[in-house]
């Protein structure tokens, strides 16, 4: 084995940790770079507010960010209610037991399933089993499922990192424990929990797997009107226009692909922005 | 008048026997203190005074304690009133990272004990006063009460603690997180309460024991040695390990 010089090797390994980390930055920049340079053209006013025209060709995408927008809204309402409430069950109530760890055991399993498997089952239960048809809540279901898993694991660490002793302080004044939870614990645990719910919102916005089959239509002529319809969706609009459809404008492709970016980088950089500012704040 | 009686009280952390048959009678109205070295079961015998011990798990206990005449340990106890009754502060102040003003009303406004904003503002003002703490900070009760300093933080705890109107008031090492100027203001407060609640305090520090308490517990690897007046304690104890220990021949 060579010895290096333990001068050299330190400056070696710095540069190739540095090298490694340059390497994760640059398909971020340059995604981001071809898909402006394409896209920005096609970024109208219109092209944001109306109906696609000329079989997609043309007109806007308006249908299918509104198609996102309700899917992500009614999943993450359904998600992060169950999840929240899961959460403090896990680490406020649960005993270390066989059935508590059965059940950790399961969401770190959820989290791993394939996102095209939640798909095919949001189908067999949702759209099938419970007959809601493809539609904007057999999606959102699908959706919510999915991102339990998560949810649950950030609520938990944001539950954990309110210190043990403001719990011990209140239940020593004879505060009961559910009134512990709602007064001090869930206050102090807040922004954490609301930081993790909007980064899955972002995540769960560019999924397509889980609402192919679920709620995500090739085309729509009107928009929204109920959580019953079946809608167009983003990044299934995105699919679509990539490939099924010949003679598309490369800009209107592109343009698609930067709104929904777009959506999903301004919701993490909301989340960004929101954990600095409760770290800032952050009292003790 | 006995405020608190232990009889053969024992207690487990899951199979480690942290006390063992203690029995010891608290008198009303005075400042028992409880020594003894690091480890030897002085906070598992103080926190078992409210049952806080019950939040950790695998915690067992066998035995009675009475508390004015009633068994804490016996079945269909309210364990939150008990705590009203027998309040603690910590060793570490851990005011709540909210207004000086709602941390002395927490207790009342969560439990509902009171809802007349009048009545709280009262009880907010007296437990202030209490603890000698209102001059200072009456301009202040609006502000984070993490912006107090240390000692300034400790008495806003007990106010806290008083507030709910406790009969017993158990305090771990109030001070030992404290500057010695804050200490001896902490323990003349100590002095004052005394006349109006029974207190409990543990303390790594002798000196404090001796100054302020009128009896003394030596507790040594879960047993309680010796309980006596501490005057008795610290010139003239019963048991070869009491003396070793208050005259400093112990490890
Ligand atoms: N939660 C716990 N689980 C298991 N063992 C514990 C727990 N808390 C305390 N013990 C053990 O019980 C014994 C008594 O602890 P305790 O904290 O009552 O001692 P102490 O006299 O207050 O010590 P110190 O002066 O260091 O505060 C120690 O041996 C400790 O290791
Ligand atoms: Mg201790």
């Amino acid at each position: 084995m060579i010895k290096l010089n333990p001068k050299l090797s330190q400056k070696l390994s710095y540069v190739l940790l540095f090298c490694a980390t340059c390497l994760v930055i640059v398909p971020v920049t340059v995604i981001i770079f071809i898909i402006v340079k394409n896209g920005a053209s096609a970024i109208t006013w219109e092209f944001l507010t109306s109906m696609p025209k000329d079989g997609m060709r043309g007109g806007g995408i308006l249908p299918a960010i509104l198609g996102t927008l309700s899917i992500v809204v009614c999943a993450i309402s359904i998600a992060l209610p169950i999840g929240v409430c899961a959460a403090i069950y896990l680490n406020e109530y649960a005993k270390d037991n066989l059935l508590t760890r059965i059940i950790k055991l399961a969401i770190v399993n959820l989290a791993g399933v394939p996102s095209v498997v939640y798909g095919l089952f949001g189908l067999g239960i949702f759209v099938m089993l419970l007959k809601l048809g493809v539609s904007i809540i057999a999606g959102a279901l699908t959706l919510a499922i999915m991102e339990l898993p998560v949810i649950i694991t950030t609520a938990r660490g944001a539950l954990n990192s309110v210190p043990y002793s403001f719990r011990e302080v209140s239940l020593s004044l004879g505060v009961s424990r559910w009134q512990t939870i709602q007064y001090i614990v869930l206050p102090n645990a807040l922004p954490g929990i609301l930081t993790g719910a909007i980064l899955s919102i972002a995540r769960i916005s560019g999924e397509t797997a889980p609402i192919l089959f679920t709620a995500a239509a090739f085309y729509v002529p009107h928009l929204p009107r109920s959580v019953f319809d079946q809608v167009m969706a983003l990044p299934y609009h995105l699919y679509i226009i990539s490939t099924q459809i010949p003679g598309m404008p490369k800009n209107i492709i592109y343009g698609t692909a930067l709104v929904l970016l777009m959506l999903v980088l301004s919701m993490s950089l909301v989340a960004i922005i929101a954990r600095l500012y409760f770290r800032k704040h952050r009292k003790w | 008048m006995e405020k608190i009686e232990i009889k053969n009280f024992n207690l487990w952390y899951t199979d480690f026997h942290a006390l063992k048959n203690i029995n010891m009678k608290v008198k009303e109205k005075q400042i028992t203190a409880m020594i003894g070295p690091s480890g030897c079961g002085k906070s598992t015998l103080l926190r078992a005074l409210n049952r806080i011990n019950d939040t950790i798990e695998g915690v067992r206990t066998e035995g009675e304690i009475n508390i004015g005449g009633k068994n804490i340990y016996a079945d269909g106890i309210d364990v939150d009133s008990l705590r009203r009754n027998v309040g603690m502060v910590f060793q570490r102040p851990n005011p709540f990272p909210i207004s000086v003003y709602n941390n002395v009303a927490f207790g009342l406004q969560v439990n509902r004990i009171e809802s007349k904003k009048s009545v709280i503002d009262q009880t907010v003002r007296e437990s202030l006063e209490a603890v000698l703490l209102w001059d200072d900070i009456k301009d202040k009760l609006k502000k984070s009460a993490l912006e107090l300093s240390l000692e300034q933080q400790q008495r806003l705890c007990i106010a806290r603690v008083i507030a709910v109107k406790p009969q017993v008031i158990l305090l771990d090492e109030p001070c030992s997180t404290l500057d010695p100027v804050a200490n001896q203001r902490i323990e003349e407060l100590m002095m004052q309460l005394k006349e109006k609640y029974t207190i409990v305090i543990v303390t790594h520090n002798m000196h404090q024991a001796a100054r302020i308490s009128d009896e003394t517990a030596f507790m040594l690897l879960g047993d309680l040695i010796e309980f006596d007046k501490t005057d008795k304690i610290f010139t003239n104890p019963s048991q070869k390990q009491t003396d070793d220990y208050v005259s400093g021949r112990f490890g």
